[in-house]
């Protein structure tokens, strides 16, 4: 006798055959049902091995919770792990495999696992592979040599490598009130707000809408529960308020009532439809929430409880009821309550026979007596299941008198013949979005179960209301009255209702005995997903744990992917009952996001592969086309040198800067961070933003500037131009530009509100070019008009304004390059004609376009510092920077810059390198003064900068050293194992080149 | 989390970055008081409940917002300009004197 399909009955449309395949193996199931559901109807009752103990295991739920029937879907290559078969729809071609056995689910190798269960209790891992090596088989290295062979038999399904080709989208959506569950509570508030004309949106995992209606016996309003939903359903979707997500599961509740969901939109379909994602990430932001997310059933705790067969009452119930299948032929149930009554009748009425209700309560209702008789099962009070029996399928299991007072086990053991047992251990309200949104659950002696708290002890930015099961309230007649108040609620309505719809209930007490374990020899699982047993809980409690968070983790108990959705509560009641204190005392742990798994593309959709937003200047097709290695600096992309055919990096810069040296070179400098400082006190703003002076600056010159941090560490350095008395305009390096303005608006904002200052970003308003060397004077005054250029018009620090090929420019001469040079600036959609027309101007004079590399050499050949050396650890002294701290005035920083740690004489300070072994220097490399190779230490500073000096002929670096100045002529080497590179190197001074500045001044 | 920016309305909190704690003063410029200067460059308080924080729209108008924020709810208390409501610390200084 196995499970079957029945003739009649489910909401699966039997005229629909679908093909699929598990394991391989062809099988055939209906349109509506889920995978768990057509295998089961095809008689498969083995679904996946266990994570420790690679136990068989069957179906325990019919849903989200599913702990066993975990299953891998492939898709061509790709392959998606660990998703419960209860959730998976079927379609053509779907192909299914089981997870961790090895190398079949009937036959697996590591089954072994079972026999050694006491050695692989509760901190297995702790206990056999941490701390220090005492004897052969124990401590870390025993753990790095058992690794590979554990990871491969726990586990769960395996990932694949292959790109994942399905799309995925996100998107935002926005409602007054948003209801997650479409139960009978969650479709009475969807309807009760949508008719006072709230925008409503209503989500359900499942695909059908509808909750337990669907596979209730009950009627609502004369007519089947399922039809009622139906037609409550239909009127939702015919609404315009209305936004219906079905298959989409609500899976983190933040701030201000944001909440994440996943629906997934394709899954159950062989293609998706045109345009359709394959799953869709809604962030959702709502006004209100209604939680009508139900409740799960809880299993109860005895030996052999895992046995495939060994399922749960409603899942049953429901597998009956939607899906017209019978998981057995000859069911028994066992059960604390009232709920499992219904399963029994369900499965009576579908065919089965159900030859035991095994109830640990000694005296059952009359109602109950009614609805067993009804089942014609006979019912054994004060019973309990102490055994199951069975290899991949339940055989037959064992009864024994028990005293739900004291747990005892009297008198003889009972067998009885059954291939299905159904358990029911209670309800726990799914509560865990409200946890989430920071409900503390509180306790409920009544229901045994954790309920969530009155709305008025929720977070002040979360508004959210609670409806039928989720808050306890297991009755439909109940999660009516409840579902249509919260929707009233949520939408802020206040009209008087209609008469509620009326329910024909079976009856039933929603109060469970208080009885979670029978203690009997045998394994009883807790944690069915991570085969957590009972007597792991207890031996935590032996061994010390007592706070339930400890308890979580040493167990890892609730810590799978189903994230103890049904062993939650079990597991706390026996360990309250270790502790011998109350389970409120114990506590819950917090639930936290996701409440199910969430597929990463989900959260990734459109946004993956390079995100950066790309920075061009505006010469940057010229400079592609003018044959520009791109180099990306930041979000800045640079030419990093302008190659000849045939030529290697190093000789391209050499080239280059050499040439810039003996006759000129332009390089494009629009990326430097531009800021306009406008208004009357936009000097003074300067004098403390600097830590030198630019009150004093004249209308049409420039001063390089330096910036300190409030803590008096150096920050940024650039130039800034006074254009005008009110008017000046701040250059900051490329890669602070956004810091400098965030920096420069705290300051007007928060400290000097009184300061008459107004400060704008104009990066992107200007091209810049410098331009540079020995020819570089006589290149623009062949192409500038309106304006002279010569030493009187234009000298050292001077700002001109004129036109090239009739274009505005303005005009700097300051140098970067230590060369007499010249920044021209000119509105960002000219620059490639104003850099087209410097470089036609240039060609007589043999003018060389140079890039990044070009740029750090001659850089480096001055001593000139950058971001490498101006590093957030760096005074302005260790810089040699100091002649720029004005005495006269405060500024950011002067207060903290002479604290002892930042002016003692140990501090690394900035140098020269000269590789003395002619060899070429690596940045980041440490200085040292003696080499030690096998065991480099020593170091005494490190390369922030290093080249080729084609000016000197040598390999050079910029270097922090510690002592700098004074070991200036001294040997050190350098060492760099990583590189291997060793070797002495002279430290000189940082300006290598042209040290009195006679070239630039010229 | 959504920060209801005077100019802009309520934004989600991406569009904003944290600057820091807003019970500090500033020392007067001149001032070479290591010990004020020292708690004004690094002590920040981190209360559990209503703080007063220094928020900028980044993403938005830039301005600056004094923020008071319950760090265990989020709940957001109020919102303004920094730029002109720059008061004393009054809150601090009561809680140095408990």
């Amino acid at each position: 006798m196995s499970p079957r399909r029945t003739d009649t009955g489910g909401r699966i449309d039997r005229l629909k055959t679908i093909r699929f395949t598990f394991d391989g193996a062809a099988y055939t199931g209906h349109a509506g049902d889920t995978l768990a559901s057509a295998l089961l109807a095809k008689g498969v009752t083995l679904y996946g091995r266990s994570f420790k103990y690679h136990r068989p295991r069957g179906l325990l739920t019919a849903g989200v919770e599913e702990p066993n029937a975990l299953v891998t879907v492939l898709k061509g290559e790709v392959r998606e792990p660990n998703i419960p078969a209860t959730m998976v729809e079927i379609h053509d071609g779907l192909v299914a495999i089981s997870q961790n056995r090895f190398p079949s689910l009937a036959w697996d190798v590591n089954a072994v696992n079972q026999l050694g269960g006491k050695i692989l209790s509760a901190g297995f891992y702790y206990k056999t592979f941490m701390g220090p090596v005492i004897g052969p088989l124990k401590g870390t290295r025993f753990w790095m040599f058992c690794e590979h062979f554990i990871r491969r038999a726990a586990g769960l399904g395996s990932a694949g490598s292959a790109k994942d080709p399905a799309r995925y989208e996100r998107m935002n959506a926005f409602c007054d009130v948003l209801v997650v569950g479409s139960g009978p509570a969650g479709l009475m508030a969807a309807k009760a707000a949508a008719d006072q004309g709230a925008r409503v949106m209503l989500a359900d995992l499942e695909p059908r809408f509808g909750g337990s209606a669907n596979w209730s016996d009950e009627t609502i309003d004369g007519a089947p529960a399922a039809d009622w939903a139906r037609r409550t359903v239909a009127q939702l979707a015919g609404r315009d308020n209305v936004r219906l997500l079905p298959r989409t599961t609500v899976w983190g509740y933040y701030d201000n009532n944001t909440l994440a969901a996943l629906e997934r939109v394709s899954d159950h379909k062989e293609q998706p439809g045109k345009g359709e994602p394959r799953h869709r990430y809604w962030a959702i932001r709502a006004r209100s929430v209604v939680l009508a997310t139900g409740a799960f059933e809880r299993p109860l705790v005895f030996p052999g409880n895992d046995r495939p067969g060994v399922m749960l009452a409603h899942a049953a119930e429901r597998y009956a009821n939607e899906f017209g299948v019978l998981p057995g032929e000859r069911i028994a149930l066992f059960t604390n309550n009232d709920s499992a009554y219904r399963a029994a009748v369900a499965l009576k009425k579908a065919g089965a026979a159900v030859v035991a209700i095994a109830d640990v309560r000694p005296e059952p209702s009359a109602e109950m007596r009614k609805l067993a008789a009804e089942a014609e099962a006979e019912i054994f009070a004060g019973h309990a299941v102490v055994a199951t029996e069975g290899g991949k399928a339940l055989s037959g299991l064992k009864l024994q008198r028990f005293d739900m007072a004291n747990g005892s086990l009297t008198g003889e053991a009972r067998s009885i013949h059954a291939d299905c047992l159904l358990m029911s251990g209670g309800w726990s309200p799914t509560i865990h979005l409200a946890s989430q949104a920071g409900a503390k659950a509180e306790w409920n002696a009544a229901r045994q179960a954790f309920l969530p708290p009155k709305s008025t002890q929720q977070w002040p930015t979360q508004h959210w209301i609670g409806a039928g099961a989720f808050t306890g309230s297991f009755s439909t007649t109940e999660a009516i009255a409840e579902g249509r108040a919260a929707g009233l609620a949520a939408a802020g309505g206040t009209s008087t209702p209609a008469a509620l719809p009326t329910v024909e209930a079976i009856p039933c007490d929603p109060d469970p005995a208080p009885v979670f374990e029978i203690r009997a020899k045998g394994k009883s699982f807790v944690d069915f997903q991570h085969d957590v047993t009972a007597e792991d809980v207890r031996l935590a409690h032996r061994e010390g744990f007592v706070s339930v968070e400890h308890l979580k983790r040493y167990t890892t108990l609730g810590m799978a992917t189903d994230q103890g959705k049904s062993s939650n509560v079990p597991g706390l009641a026996i360990m309250a009952e270790a502790l011998g204190k109350p389970i409120p005392e114990v506590g819950t742990t917090r639930f936290r996001p996701p409440f199910a798994p969430v597929s990463i593309g989900s959260l990734a959709a459109e946004r993956f592969g390079d995100l950066k937003p790309e920075r061009l200047t505006p010469m940057h097709d010229w400079h592609l086309a003018n044959g520009a290695t791109m180099y990306s600096a930041g979000l800045w992309y640079r030419p990093m040198i302008y190659g000849h055919a045939g030529e290697t990096v190093e000789q391209a810069y050499v080239r280059e800067a050499k040439v810039t040296r003996e006759s000129a070179g332009i390089v494009d400098v629009s990326t430097l961070g531009k800021i306009a400082v406008q208004g009357p006190d936009a000097a003074a703003f300067l004098d403390r933003v600097y830590t030198n002076m630019f009150s004093t600056l004249a209308v049409g010159k420039a001063r390089y500037g330096l910036m300190l941090r409030e803590d008096g560490l150096a920050f940024d350095d650039g130039t800034t131009w006074r254009l005008g008395e009110q008017d000046f305009l701040m250059t900051t390096t490329t890669a602070n530009a956004g810091k400098v303005m965030q920096h420069l608006e705290y300051f007007l904002d928060v400290i000097w509100p009184e300061l008459k200052v107004h400060v704008t970003s104009v990066t992107d308003e200007w091209a810049g070019a410098a331009i540079g060397g020995p020819k570089a004077r006589q290149i623009l005054a062949a192409c500038v008009t309106g304006t002279s250029v010569d030493n009187a018009t234009l000298p050292f620090m001077g700002i001109v304004r004129g036109e090239i090929s009739g274009v505005p420019v303005m005009i700097c001469r300051l140098s970067f390059s230590g060369e007499m040079a010249f920044e021209v600036y000119s509105g960002a959609g000219y620059g490639t004609h104003v850099w087209e027309a410097l470089i036609e101007a240039g060609k007589p004079f043999g003018l060389v376009t140079y890039g990044l590399e070009a740029l750090g050499t001659m850089r480096i050949e001055k001593g000139h510092v950058t971001g490498a050396e101006i590093d957030g650890r760096t005074t302005a002294r260790d810089l040699h920077l100091d002649w720029m701290l004005s005495k006269k005035k405060p500024f950011i920083g002067s207060a903290m810059m002479d604290r002892e740690g930042l002016i003692a004489s140990d501090r690394l300070e900035l140098v020269g390198l000269i590789a003395l072994d002619n060899r070429p220097l690596n940045g980041g490399a440490h200085i040292v003064e003696q080499i030690d190779e096998v065991n480099p230490h020593g170091s005494i500073g490190h390369i922030t900068a290093c080249c080729y000096s084609p000016a000197l002929g040598k390999h050079i670096a910029l270097a922090l050293v510690k002592g700098g100045k004074a070991r200036h002529g001294t040997r050190a080497n350098v060492s760099d194992p990583l590189r291997n590179r060793f070797g002495p190197v002279e430290i000189v001074s940082n300006h290598f080149f042209d040290p009195d500045g006679s070239r630039m001044h010229g | 989390m959504l920060i209801t920016c005077p100019y802009c309305g309520p934004r989600d909190v991406i569009e904003f970055t944290y600057q820091g704690d807003g019970n500090r003063d500033r020392p007067d410029p001149a001032s070479q008081n290591f010990e004020a200067w020292n708690a004004y460059v690094y002590d920040r308080l981190n209360p559990a409940g209503d703080h007063n924080e220094i928020w900028q729209h980044s993403g938005g108008c830039r301005a600056h917002l004094r923020v008071v924020r319950n760090t265990l709810t989020h709940e957001i208390l109020s919102v303004a300009f920094m730029r002109g409501t720059h008061t004393s610390t009054a809150r601090r200084k009561a809680e140095d004197k408990s």
